[in-house]
C-alpha cells in the first residue's frame, strides 16, 4: 500500500516537472536567442575594434585602394542607375501630389531633402550590401573553409589586418562618396521627370534645391553613410570569417547561408540604424 | 639525448564530447625528419596544428627547446612561429592569386625585402619546383601535383627552420608521390631544416624519415626509427601499417607482407609431407650509401628494380615475393628445390647486373646527385624446407645462409 502511494507521488512529481518544462520552454527559447544575439553582438564589436586598430599598420594602403576599387568604383554604375530612377519616381509622384494643392514649387525641396537626408544613404548602403557585401562574405567564407585564412595565420600574416581592415576602411571611404553620387544623380532624376517631362519650372526647382539644403542635411547624410559602411562591412566580413562556426550547416552550404545572412542582416540593421541616427540628428 | 626541439607533455585535445588526443607525449629533434603515421581521422593533423598554434591544447604542455609555449612572451612566441612553415593537406593556395603571387605572399607581407630581392627568391623557388611555365597561372588552372609543388615552394620560400607537412602526397599518383617525397628529402638535406610530416605513404616515408611517431587510439604508441618500428609488437602494426600497405606495394609491385602470408598458407597447405620448397632472402646492402651518393630517386629506383627483377625471374615459375624490410626481400619458390633455386638466382644476378642498374643510374641523373658513383652489394641466402616448418624460421635460416651474390658499381659519368 505504502509502495503504491510512493509510486503515485513519484508520477505526480514527474508530471509536474513535465508541465513546468512545457510552460517555460517558450521563455527558454526567447532567452537562448537573446543570449546568442548579445553574444554575437559582443563578438562582432570586438571583431570590428580589432580590425579597426590595424588600419594604420604598414603595407595597408595598396590593399585599401584595391578594396575601394572592388567595393566603391565597381558599384558606381548600379548606384547611379538606382539613384536616377529613384529621383525620377520621386519627381513624378511628388509633382502629381503637389500640383493638386498648388505647391509644385516646392518639388525641388522635397526631392533634395528626401534624397540627401534619407533615401540617398539608405538606398546606397542597401545596394552596396547587395552587390559588394555578398561578395565580401562569400569570398572570406570560401577562404575560411578552404583553410586559406589558417594559411595566413601560419605565415604570420594577421588575417584581420590582411583581409578585414582594408575592407572596412574601403567601405568607410566609398559609402559617403557613393551616397553623394546617388544624391546628385537622384536630384538630376527629379529634374528630368519633374521639369523636363511634367513641365515644372526649372529655375524654381534648382533654386529650391539650393535654398532648402543646409550643411547639416549634407553632414547628416554623410554620418549615416559612414555608420552604414561600418555596419555593412562588419556584418559581411564577420559572417564570412566565422562561416565555419555555423551550427546549422557546413562547407559550401555554410558559405551560402552566411552570404544570405550577411545581406539580410545588413539591410535590417541599416533600417534600424537609420532610425537611431535620425533621432539623434534631429 | 639532446633537448628535444619540440616536446608534447600530456597534451589532451577535445572537440565537444570527442577526445581526439589524450595525454599525448612526444619528442621531435632538431635537423631530423619526423613522420607521424596513423589512420585517417586519428588526429594527426590536429597534432600538427597544435605545433603551429592553430589549435590550443585543453590540457598538457607543448615545449619549444624545453620552454613551454604558454610561458613565452609575445616576442618569443613570434620568434618561434617565425621559424615554422606549414604545408596544408589541401594546399590552401589563394585561388585569386597566381602561383607567383602565392609564393611571394609571405615575403611581401612579413619581411621588408626589396621587390627585386623578393622576385629573385620567388623565381628561384619556382625554378626549383619546375613551375616556371605555371608562374602566372591561377591554382585552379594547375594539376594536383603542380598545386602541391606550388604549396611546397610557398612553405619553403621563407627559408624556415621547421617545416610541417600535412599529408604532402595525398591524392597523388605513385610517380608524383615519390617525386614529392624526393623533393622534401632533397630540400631537407640541402637546407637542414627540421621536417615534421604526416603521411600514409608506408613504407616510402621510411626512406626519408629519421624518426617515426605512431598515433593510435588517441595516444602516441611508438616513437623510434623505421627499423625499430619493424620490430614493434603492437596492434597498431596489424591495424594500421598492414592496412596502409595494401595488397601490393606501389614501389616494388610485390605482395604486401600480409598478402604474402596468406599466399604462403594457401600454397603450402596443398603440399603433402615430404614435398620441399625453397625460400630466398635478398638484401640490398648500402642503401644509405646510395641515398647519400646518388640521391633518393636512385635509392627508390634500386628498390623498385629489385622488386621488378625478382618478380620477373621468380614470379614466372609460381614464386611469390614481398619486401620484408626497407632493403630486404623474401621470395618463396613453392615448386623448386635448392639446386633449382640456385640456378635461377644466377640468372637473376646476371640480368640485374646487365639491365637493372640502368634505372638506378637514371634516378641518380634525374636528381643531379652531388657524387657520381656508388658501390653496393646484393646478398642472397637460400633455405629449403617442408610445409610443417614455420615460415619465419625458414626465412631466418635463409638469412643465415646469405652471401654476396653481386657487387654493383654504378658510375653516372659513363
Amino acid at each position: 500500500m505504502a509502495l503504491n502511494a510512493d509510486s503515485q507521488s513519484l508520477s505526480k512529481s514527474k508530471a509536474r516537472g513535465q508541465l513546468g518544462r512545457l510552460l517555460t520552454r517558450p521563455f527558454a527559447a526567447i532567452g537562448g536567442a537573446a543570449i546568442s544575439w548579445v553574444d554575437n553582438l559582443g563578438a562582432a564589436s570586438i571583431f570590428l575594434l580589432s580590425a579597426f586598430l590595424k588600419i594604420l599598420r604598414p603595407k595597408q594602403a595598396p590593399k585599401i585602394v584595391q578594396q575601394i576599387y572592388y567595393i566603391g568604383a565597381r558599384s558606381t554604375l548600379i548606384v547611379m542607375l538606382v539613384g536616377l530612377f529613384t529621383g525620377m519616381v520621386m519627381g513624378l509622384q511628388s509633382y502629381s501630389a503637389l500640383v493638386k494643392i498648388g505647391a509644385e514649387g516646392v518639388l525641388g525641396t522635397l526631392v533634395a531633402l528626401t534624397l540627401v537626408r534619407e533615401l540617398g544613404p539608405v538606398l546606397t548602403a542597401i545596394m552596396i550590401a547587395a552587390r559588394a557585401g555578398s561578395a565580401i562574405t562569400a569570398e572570406i567564407g570560401i577562404q575560411r573553409i578552404s583553410e586559406q585564412i589558417d594559411a595566413l595565420d601560419t605565415m604570420r600574416i594577421d588575417p584581420l589586418r590582411y583581409l578585414i581592415s582594408p575592407r572596412i576602411t574601403a567601405s568607410i571611404i566609398s559609402f559617403p562618396l557613393l551616397t553623394a553620387l546617388f544624391d546628385l544623380i537622384g536630384i538630376t532624376g527629379g529634374y528630368i521627370s519633374g521639369v523636363l517631362l511634367l513641365g515644372a519650372n526649372a529655375g524654381t526647382y534648382l533654386h529650391r534645391v539650393q535654398a532648402s539644403m543646409e550643411m547639416k542635411d549634407v553632414t547628416g547624410g554623410f554620418i549615416k553613410a559612414i555608420v552604414f559602411a561600418v555596419i555593412v562591412s562588419t556584418v559581411c566580413c564577420y559572417q564570412g570569417y566565422f562561416a565555419h562556426m555555423r551550427t546549422d550547416s557546413h562547407g559550401a552550404k555554410a558559405v551560402g547561408l552566411s552570404t544570405t545572412s550577411g545581406v539580410v542582416l545588413s539591410c535590417v540593421l541599416i533600417c534600424v540604424a537609420d532610425y537611431v541616427v535620425t533621432s539623434l540628428l534631429i | 639525448m639532446d633537448t628535444p626541439l619540440i616536446e608534447f607533455k600530456d597534451v589532451t585535445k577535445r572537440f565537444g564530447p570527442q577526445t581526439v588526443l589524450e595525454r599525448v607525449n612526444l619528442q621531435i629533434y632538431e635537423g631530423q625528419v619526423t613522420t607521424i603515421i596513423g589512420l585517417s581521422g586519428s588526429g594527426k593533423s590536429v597534432l600538427l596544428k597544435h605545433i603551429i598554434g592553430l589549435l590550443k591544447p585543453d590540457e598538457g604542455t607543448i615545449l619549444f627547446r624545453g620552454k613551454p609555449l604558454t610561458t613565452m612572451n609575445k616576442n618569443e612566441k613570434a620568434a618561434f612561429l617565425a621559424q615554422i612553415s606549414y604545408m596544408f593537406q589541401d594546399n590552401a593556395l589563394f585561388d585569386s592569386m597566381t602561383v607567383y603571387e602565392n609564393i611571394a605572399l609571405p615575403l611581401r607581407e612579413t619581411t621588408n625585402l626589396k621587390k627585386a630581392e623578393i622576385d629573385r627568391r620567388v623565381t628561384a623557388r619556382i625554378e626549383q619546383s619546375e613551375l616556371s611555365d605555371a608562374a602566372n597561372k591561377y591554382p585552379s588552372e594547375l594539376s594536383g601535383g603542380m598545386q602541391k609543388r606550388a604549396a611546397l615552394a610557398r612553405a619553403m620560400v621563407t627559408d624556415p627552420q621547421i617545416v610541417l607537412f600535412d599529408e604532402p602526397t595525398s591524392g597523388q599518383d605513385p610517380v608524383r608521390k615519390n617525386a614529392i617525397l624526393g623533393m622534401i628529402a632533397q630540400y631537407q638535406r640541402k637546407f637542414g631544416f627540421t621536417a615534421i610530416m604526416v603521411s600514409h605513404e608506408i613504407p616510402d616515408v621510411y626512406f626519408i624519415s629519421n624518426r617515426i611517431l605512431a598515433l593510435y587510439d588517441r595516444v602516441i604508441v611508438f616513437q623510434g626509427t623505421p627499423e625499430e618500428l619493424e620490430n614493434f609488437n603492437h596492434p597498431f602494426k596489424d591495424e594500421v601499417i598492414h592496412s596502409l600497405e595494401g595488397l601490393q606495394e606501389e614501389l616494388t609491385g610485390l605482395y604486401s607482407k600480409r598478402q604474402f602470408k596468406v599466399l604462403y598458407h594457401a600454397q603450402l597447405k596443398q603440399k603433402t609431407l615430404g614435398e620441399t620448397y625453397s625460400v630466398v632472402v635478398f638484401t640490398l646492402e648500402s642503401l644509405d650509401a646510395i641515398i647519400t651518393s646518388l640521391g633518393y630517386e636512385a635509392a627508390l629506383e634500386a628498390i623498385h628494380s629489385m622488386g621488378v627483377y625478382i618478380d620477373k625471374h621468380f614470379g614466372a615459375i609460381g614464386g611469390f615475393s614481398t619486401r620484408r624490410r626497407t632493403n630486404e626481400f623474401v621470395t618463396v619458390l613453392p615448386y623448386s628445390n635448392l639446386t633449382e633455386a640456385e640456378s635461377m638466382l644466377k640468372d637473376f644476378v646476371d640480368d640485374f647486373q646487365e639491365h637493372g642498374i640502368r634505372g638506378i643510374l637514371a634516378g641518380a641523373r634525374k636528381q643531379a646527385a652531388s657524387e657520381l658513383c656508388a658501390e653496393f652489394t646484393i646478398l642472397a641466402g637460400i633455405a629449403q624446407s617442408q610445409p610443417i616448418v614455420e615460415i619465419d624460421s625458414v626465412i631466418d635460416s635463409a638469412k643465415h645462409q646469405q652471401k654476396e651474390i653481386a657487387r654493383l658499381r654504378c658510375d653516372v659519368r659513363r
